[in-house]
């Protein structure tokens, strides 16, 4: 694995908890590596699988998907339905040669902007432990 | 006709363009398909940015802009409203944020610069792919429930009553007041605090415009901004307020004695009881957990004595639908149970006070008449008052409570006037925080009292030779002192209140970290949240005083007067959409949405939305396994051209870092 690898990190953040925890983690000045691209959502709820599948595809080397805690949803359950769609396609893509660990599901509330920080430069160095997606250059899209 | 771009890249002053490139960025821009012009300049949503864009779709023509600046949480709708007064649909725009995700996270100027681009070249392919929306206007209902009466309920009430518009004010204590009802003095002023509160108490229940609903709860909301539908659960009080004369004959005849609430534990009550006897509304009520005739079938004698006969034991709890158009939430704070803090010896040491409790000591109707004296009946001859006791403290709570200091100094003032100038004071402190209107002049005032201010917080309080004795260190004087003194006060935390958490699941509000409800933005947006239409008013958003408990509440009701005087509020249009081309017809998404917003058609065997209910949450879209189902301005061209131009270029070579002084002129690039 080269230690030059720097990886790709989208994430798919819902509008009420994690997109304001990420402001508040920009408003911080909390620093964060800039591995990361974030895609607003309303919702979790409203992450397609296909979405991550894409990014996958398309060039990300891990996905984050991150919604408000359990119970406070905007919109009532939608973080719920993210849950077990992500459990699912963790389930599904080790048969297609991506391991498990490229895609995460994390609960962070809108007030938890060093939260956010933490997750996301976690995340990172997890995806830059693991290396460049090997499926990625074998597949035929 | 192909699509033409306008990008606008801002500096945000040095915020942006002390990291990003920003001149870079828009030349960078400028090369992307489809894009017709690109600019920088130093604020975009100034008047001169904002005319920049106006004149740009006029003269270049341009049908799709995109905005990069600061979060589209606090700027998307302004740049909305200025492509709209160039004749652009709103949702023709994307606002992407290249100052919190961007420069002011990342370290390097070009890591900021070259994810800057990323960002701004996905919000170019995705903006090529928006269409045009149309908000729709729902009207608001008129009437307005209020939820808690403390001093700020009572306030947003007989603001919003005043306006003309009906309030439905719910309380969960069998009388109004709240906290406020239990003081004695005021700071910084000394007004007697029932001086000013009873009138506007006695106000609310004579408002016409006011349905008071005390001693219940709000159980369940559903809706949306302007048609809220509220259930209030109204718990049995066992007496009919509307034959009760609050004569008072059941409260002296009563056998059942328990602790009083309302005295913080420091008396005795009766079975059937009102707080005080300015209590509003006077009718008593019958705490069913303890009263002999509820709970064993003896006793009875409270309907022997009753006048009217308004004693009812077969009472029962019911629901009670309201339709509002908003919400004022004023659920108030509770004080912090110091038991934890053992160190202090609340509970173990019979004179160690909360302040709370002590509030009632001082009150002219509390367990004393108002003297301050010890358990023993004799006056303290000296009194130790340790402030933030739980709070500014990292094992309780970080923040500041922003009133202890005050009502301490307020305490001491009280003393010194009522046990005699000779009671030795002594007031423990981290550091004295009096920010308002006459509070440092108080402060003096009580020091040239005589009143001895230690600065160091006490490590305990402990017993010796039946006294009771505040050990700690005076850190000006860099030496250990051990005070005696016959009474101890603690200025416990203000904490959001017990049900707090309850109260957001209800409403569908957020708490901040500590617990206190979150509000829309912690300086522009202090009274809203959200949550259209739900407003807050008070201490549930943070510790307050009461002028600046008044004032918040003030500004919620002037939100709430807001929505009802208009009338009608604008909706979202970022609804869900299913295709009825697409659609099979499966119904997968009828049971999955939240809001009970999709209906199936049996004629055409396609489920279609009902965009009245719909709020956009996409819990269909995201399922639909025909993709018929899309979120309007998050549909899945949209966010797949999103991706691809989030990951289009990812890490080439930064470009050498240019200065970014060089890029303060905006330019056409």
């Amino acid at each position: 694995m080269s230690s030059e690898f720097e990886p790709t990190i989208l994430a798919f953040v819902c509008n009420w908890c994690t997109y304001t925890a990420a402001d508040l983690a920009g408003t911080s000045r909390m620093v964060q590596q800039p591995n990361l691209r974030l895609v607003r959502v309303m919702c979790t709820g409203m992450v397609d699988p296909k979405y991550i599948v894409k990014s996958l595809l398309s060039g990300a080397d891990g996905v984050l998907v991150s919604g408000c805690h359990p119970g406070d949803c905007h919109y009532i359950n939608g973080n719920y339905k993210a849950r077990r769609r992500v459990k699912l396609l963790n389930e599904i893509l080790p048969q297609f040669g991506i391991e498990r660990e490229r895609v995460k599901l994390t609960w962070v509330g809108a007030s938890e902007g060093n939260e956010f920080a933490a997750t996301v430069n976690g995340f990172i160095n997890e995806i830059r432990e693991l290396g460049p997606m090997e499926a990625r250059s074998m597949a035929v899209v | 006709m192909a699509n033409r771009i306008g990008v606008y890249i801002c500096h945000c002053g040095s915020n942006i363009a002390g990291k990003v490139d920003c001149a870079g960025v828009a030349r960078f821009a400028s090369g992307i398909k489809d894009v017709a012009v690109a600019r920088d300049y130093q604020f975009m949503c100034s008047d001169p940015g904002q005319e920049m864009i106006i004149r740009d779709i006029r003269e270049h023509g341009l049908n799709r802009v995109v905005v990069a600046s600061c979060s589209p949480r606090l700027h998307e709708k302004t740049f909305q409203k200025a492509c709209a007064r160039g004749g652009l649909n709103p949702y023709l725009m994307q606002h992407c944020c290249i100052r919190e995700h961007c420069s002011w996270t990342t370290a390097d100027p070009g890591e900021a610069t070259a994810k800057a681009r990323h960002i701004v070249e996905a919000a170019v392919d995705r903006v090529g792919h928006h269409g045009e929306l149309f908000s729709r206007e729902v009207d608001v209902l008129p009437d307005v429930m209020v939820v808690g009466a403390g001093i700020a309920g009572i306030q947003a009430s007989l603001d919003i009553a005043k306006s003309g518009h009906q309030v439905h004010l719910v309380e969960k204590s069998p009388s109004i007041g709240g906290h406020m009802a239990q003081f004695d003095k005021t700071f910084p002023t000394l007004d007697c605090a029932a001086c000013i509160s009873t009138p506007k108490m006695v106000a609310v229940s004579q408002e016409p415009n006011i349905h008071l609903m005390t001693w219940s709860e709000v159980v369940d909301v559903s809706g949306f901004v302007g048609n809220y539908t509220v259930t209030v659960l109204r718990k049995p009080r066992y007496v009919n307020e509307d034959i009760c004369t609050g004569c008072g004959a059941c409260l002296e005849k009563c056998p059942t004695k328990t602790l009083s609430e309302f005295n913080e534990g420091l008396s005795e009550r009766r079975a059937i009881y009102r707080n005080s006897p300015q209590a509003v509304p006077s009718t008593p009520v019958i705490d069913a957990s303890v009263c002999k005739k509820i709970t064993k079938d003896k006793c009875g004698i409270c309907q022997k004595v009753c006048p009217t006969g308004a004693i009812d034991y077969t009472m029962r709890e019911r629901r009670e639908v309201y339709h509002v158009g908003s919400i004022v939430l004023a659920t108030g704070y509770d004080a912090m149970d110091p038991t934890p803090l053992r160190e202090y010896g609340f509970g173990r040491f019979p004179e160690v006070y909360t302040a709370l409790q002590f509030e009632r000591l001082n009150n002219a109707v509390g367990p004393t008449g108002g003297k301050i004296v010890m358990k023993n009946g004799e006056k303290p001859k000296s009194v130790g008052i340790i402030h933030c006791v739980g709070s500014r403290d990292r094992n309780y709570h970080e923040y500041c409570s922003r009133t202890c200091c005050m009502y301490a100094l307020k305490f001491d003032h009280l003393i010194k006037d009522k046990v005699g100038h000779d009671t030795r004071v002594y007031n423990f402190y981290i550091d004295m925080r009096c920010f308002g209107k006459g509070y440092e002049e108080f402060f003096r005032r009580v020091q040239e009292e005589g009143v001895t201010f230690i600065r160091g917080r006490p490590a305990e309080v402990v017993e010796e030779d039946g006294k009771l004795v505040v050990v700690g260190e005076d850190t000006l004087l860099g030496m250990n002192v051990r005070v005696p003194v016959d009474m101890v006060i603690l200025c416990t935390a203000m904490e959001p209140g017990r049900g707090a958490t309850e109260v957001a699941r209800v409403f569908g509000i957020a708490q901040g970290q500590d617990g206190f409800f979150l509000e829309e933005h912690p300086k522009l947006g202090p009274v809203s949240t959200a949550t259209d239409g739900v407003f807050l008013a008070g201490t549930c958003q943070g510790p307050k005083d009461i002028p600046d408990a008044v004032a918040h509440a003030s500004g919620g009701a002037a939100q709430a007067i807001a929505l009802a005087a208009r009338g009608k509020v604008s909706i979202s249009p970022t609804t869900s959409w299913i295709d009825p081309d697409v659609c099979i017809g499966c119904k997968v998404c009828i049971n999955l949405c939240p809001y009970s917003a999709i209906e199936f058609d049996e004629r055409r065997n396609v489920s279609v939305i009902n965009e009245a209910m719909c709020k956009g949450c996409g819990s269909c879209a995201g399922y639909c396994p025909s993709g018929a189902a899309q979120i309007k301005h998050f549909n899945q061209t949209q966010l797949f051209n999103e991706i691809d131009g989030m990951l289009g270029m990812m890490f080439e070579p930064p470009p050498p870092a240019s200065d970014p002084q060089a890029a303060d002129q905006p330019g056409e690039a």
